[in-house]
Formats: structure tokens, sequence, C-alpha cells
């Protein structure tokens, strides 16, 4: 036998004295063993922390989480105020986006304007500040034609105006849920429009001719063809701003509003001084919906990756598209 | 003669201080299949791209079925079309690229709907019996549920080709359709050309394929500098060439493909 130490003997007798099938001992990895040896050790430390710890009261704790005003919060306070402000945040933030990418410089200067403020006012400050803009409105805030008062003067003209707050009400609405919704949406569109700018950005500009020169206009080409393409890469760091908003509706107490699920289990932990058996209901709250919102991500970039990875090998590298398979995550 | 389908007078083009066409005459006659020949750099490719406004021209005039090219006369003066306007202008060009440009979240399938579907309003079922039928001619069948990534260079050309034809273009512009692909790619793209000359179709090819010129072309244009230097027959212009420059050209493009 002349075959190679390690190649077991060919199975043809065509092959015979050509190497086979290669037969060799893997890499062993001790210190991979090692990694799980220390690992194992700190679970176990923090399994012991939290089930004998008797400053856990998993009992009461269960009992917080259970409590209407706790899931109302939970409902209403964290994920429809988490809903709809990420409404406003994208839907205003494609729009700014679309405006900073404009030929127009009027548009894209006020949407630059626009994400500058917005990006530089801390949640928590912005969020205090709406609560105190009624201010402004010693006279109450009416809706109409702008500068009517102008034309009554010179044209003799009634107000025309349709609807009129005072300061109470807008102290009311700007200080309550409507004002976290505002303030939360108007801030996460400053975050959004970078991205979306960027996803638009990311789309071949032979994508643009390519539809351009099937007769779509350009409306037509950015709905159909630009903007799923952007999607693919909007979609994963928006998954980000949803959970980092869904964190950020805990800063609501600022404005006040007093629905949100953080200010309801502070009061409890202050009512009960059991700080953090209260506080841990809180977290596991956290927990659950983040990962509910990563679940819903996976599959919102699966949808938006149709045509990408998968068959990356198949792809021959002069294709239209100079992006990589898959996406972050 | 009838009208030129394409007529092209003194077109001049510039990117910046950058004069990519200098005063290009050209006219391309319905049935016909002109190929434009060139260097790289000479502005062939800028001038099919002023066929339908992709690019805009700074002076001279361009007609396509007797119509300026993104502008309107009114008036005794020239207005620029509006957005919509040109779109629908281009609806009736088609255009091949260099790169493809397929729609990579579409399938081949909906490649090849989406514009009869959107611009055209054609229904559904129409518009994709029509695609299958136009898949088929392109010998791609069996592959019209792929997405783009997963077809080949050669298929991912020729689905561009079925979406450019599946508008009813009354002029398809070609921009060097095979420069993308691998050398044993580009017959299968060549074969579907020469099919759609074969039937009628009226085509300003700008390629470096000579031998698919001279087997195809009714006219051979050859461009150098921003300027038509030489056009004529296949036999006169690849065959019989009578300037230095075309000579030169030629050469040079014969001994890449023999090496």
């Amino acid at each position: 036998m002349t075959a190679e130490p390690g190649a077991s003997a060919p199975e043809h007798p065509a092959d015979a004295g050509r190497p086979g099938a290669v037969d060799a001992v893997e890499v062993r990895h001790p210190w991979r063993w090692v990694a799980l040896a220390v690992i194992a050790v700190l679970v176990a430390m923090l399994v012991h922390l939290l089930v004998t710890n008797p400053a856990f009261d998993w009992a009461f704790t269960l009992e917080v989480m259970n409590q209407t005003a706790v899931i109302r919060g939970v409902l209403l306070g964290t994920l429809l105020m988490t809903v709809l402000a990420m409404v406003i945040g994208v839907g205003l933030g494609v729009v700014l986006a679309v405006m900073r990418l404009s030929d127009n410089p009027l548009l894209s200067g006020a949407a630059w304007v626009y994400t500058w403020f917005f990006r530089s006012v801390p949640r928590y400050v912005l969020l205090t500040f709406t609560g105190s803009l009624g201010a402004l409105f010693a006279g109450g805030l009416s809706f109409g034609v702008p500068f009517d008062f102008l034309l009554t003067d010179a044209l003799g003209t009634p107000e025309l105006r349709f609807l009129n707050l005072d300061q109470a009400t807008i102290y009311r609405l700007l200080g309550g849920y409507a004002g976290g919704v505002l303030a939360l949406g108007l801030s996460e569109a400053a975050y959004m429009a970078e991205i979306a700018r960027a996803g638009l950005l990311s789309v071949d500009r032979g994508q643009h001719e390519a539809a351009e020169a099937l007769g779509m206009t350009k409306r037509q080409s950015m709905r159909r063809v630009v903007l799923p393409q952007a999607m693919r890469v909007i979609v994963p760091p928006t998954g980000n701003e949803l959970i980092a908003m869904m964190k950020d509706t805990s800063l609501l107490s600022a404005l006040p509003v007093t629905l949100e699920l953080f200010y309801q289990v502070t009061q409890i932990s202050g009512r009960t001084y059991q700080v953090l058996p209260a506080l841990s209901a809180a977290v596991l709250y956290y927990l659950v919906l983040t990962s509910v919102l990563m679940v819903g991500q996976h599959f919102l970039e699966k949808r938006f990756g149709r045509g990408f990875g998968g068959q990356a090998a198949a792809r021959p590298a002069a294709a239209g598209v100079a992006l990589g398979p898959g996406g972050a995550k | 003669m009838s009208r030129p389908l394409v007529e092209a007078v003194n077109v001049s083009k510039s990117f910046g201080h950058t004069e990519v066409l200098k005063g290009v005459d050209l006219q391309v006659h319905a049935g016909e299949v002109v190929c434009l020949l060139g260097p790289s750099g000479s502005g062939k490719t800028t001038f099919l791209r002023c066929v339908n406004a992709l690019e805009r021209i700074d002076g001279g005039w361009l007609r396509v079925d007797g119509e300026l090219v993104g502008l309107l006369e009114r008036g005794g003066r020239l207005h620029r079309m509006t957005d919509k306007q040109i779109a629908a202008q281009r609806r009736d060009i088609g255009m091949v690229f260099q790169r493809f440009n397929l729609f990579p979240h579409m399938t081949a399938l909906e490649n090849v709907v989406e514009a009869p579907c959107l611009v055209r309003r054609e229904k559904r079922a129409d518009a994709e019996r029509r695609a299958l039928a136009l898949l088929e001619r392109v010998g791609l069948a069996d592959r019209v549920g792929n997405y783009p990534a997963q077809l080949s260079g050669g298929q991912q050309q020729r689905v561009a080709i079925a979406r450019a034809l599946a508008m009813q273009p009354k002029l398809m512009l070609f921009d060097e359709p095979t420069s993308a692909l691998d050398p044993e790619l580009v017959g299968e793209v060549l074969q579907v050309m020469r099919e759609l000359a074969a039937d009628g179709t009226t085509m300003v090819v700008v390629t470096h394929e000579v031998a698919f010129a001279r087997e195809v072309a009714d006219q051979v244009v050859f461009m150098d500098g921003g300027v038509v230097v030489e056009r004529g027959t296949p036999e006169q212009v690849i065959g019989a060439p009578r300037h230095e420059r075309t000579r030169a050209f030629l050469a040079r493009v014969r001994s890449g493909d023999e090496g």
C-alpha cells in the first residue's frame, strides 16, 4: 500500500495509489472548556442570588405585575405610547429624509435644521419643556387663517378661526398623554430621518435610472423601487429605535404622564418600601416587551431582505447592487 | 424617405468643463439597427443616455419620433418638460444597461410586470401573460420565479431586455449590454439581440462587439472625442475604414479579441 499517512484506502480500483478521503484529527479547543467552566460558575452564582437573597420577593413581584394599574401602564403607557410615537417618528422621518435629499435647498435646509434641533435636546429635557409649553399660550391657541387679524383690519373680514383652545386645555394636552406622544414622536423623527436618509442613499443610482427609463415618474420609482430596497437598510436600526423608544417611555413622568409603567411601579415601591421586588416587576415587563419586539423585527428583516442573501453564491460580482448579503442584527 | 425615428443635429453636452459631445449628428430610421462604436470616453454612452433624457443636452436638438427630447416648443420658446412629461416620453423608449439594473427585490417575472402595471395601467393578468411570453422569448421560461441574485449575468441581462420590451417601445437603446458579462455569457445575450433585430426592432446599440455590429447593424457609427468620425454600412466602416482613428480602434479591439 503506497497511500500517504492519514488517507484511507481508495474505494475505486482505478484510484489505487491515489490519495482518498482525508481522515485527520480535528484541532482541540481547550480554552473553550475553560470559558464554559467560568461562565457556568457565574450563572450558578446569579441563579443562587436570585433564588436565595431575601431582598428579592418574587411572590410580591408577581403581585405587582398583576396589579391593574401596572398592566394598564404596560399596555397604554408603554406599548401604545411607543407605537404612537414611532408612527409619528417613522412617517415624519421618511418625509424629512426625502426633503433632505431633495434638489430644493429650502426643503433640504429645513430638514437639516429640524434634525439639528431635535437631536440636540435630550428627551428628558424635551418632555419637561413640552409640559411647560402652555406658558406660551396665555391667550389660548387658535387654528385658522394665519394673521387673520390683519385681514380684519384691512378688509373688515370676520375672524377666520375654526378651533380655539384656552390655556388650561393646552396645559392639559401638552402636559399629558398627547404631549408625550408629540414630544417623543417629533424627537424620534429626527433620528429616523437620518436612518431613512442612509437607507435611501444605499440604493444604487442605476435603480433610479432603470425605473425612470421604464417611464416611471420620480414618485413611482421612489415608492415601488427605491423605498422597498432602502427598507432593507432602514429596518434593523429602526428596530433598535423602537426598543429604545419603548424604554424611553419611562421618562414620561417628566411631563408628567402618570399612566406609564415605570411611574406606577415607583409609586408602589414608595408605598410599600419593597423597592427591589417592585422594580423587578418593571424590569421583567421591559424584558418581555423587548423580546416580543425583537421577534417582530426578525420577521420584518426577512420580508424586506427578499432577493438578497440566501443564494449569495449564485450572485455574480458585477450585479447591479453593491450591497452584501444579509443585514445587521 | 420617411422621417427618422431618432434625429440628432449638432448635439453637444458638457459635464462641468469637460465637453463630452461636440456636435453629434445622427439619424435612425424605424426598423434600423445602429451600432455605436468607439473608444471609452468617446461620448457614445452619453449620447445614448441623452436620447431618453437621462442626460440633458446643452446644444443642438434631438428628436425621437418627431418630438424634442425633454423639451416642449410653445409660443416660439423652448420649455423644459416636467418630471411627468419626461416620464411619459420615456415610455416609448426601452433601455438596457451595462450593469442590468434589475430590481433585486422582485423576481424575474415581477421585474417584467412592474412597469406595464404601474405605468401603462395594464391588468395584472394581461401583463403577466405577456411577461411570460417575453421571458420565454429570451429563453428564461424556467426562471420566472427567480430573484436576480439567483441568476447568472447573462440571464439577468436577458430579463432586463424582456423588462424593456414589456413596455412595447418604439425604440430600444442598449448601453454596452455585454461589457459586464463573463466571456462565455456574452453569446446568449447577443443571440437575443440578433433575434430582436431580425424581428424589425429599431435598436441603437453601444457596443465593443465588432463582430456583432458587422453582422447585425444596418448602420455603424464610429465616435471619438465627442464627434462622429465615420459612419456607413458595416462593410464600409468595419470592412474598409477610411479614417486612421477608426483603423487604430478596430486594430486594438481585434487584437484584444484574439488575446
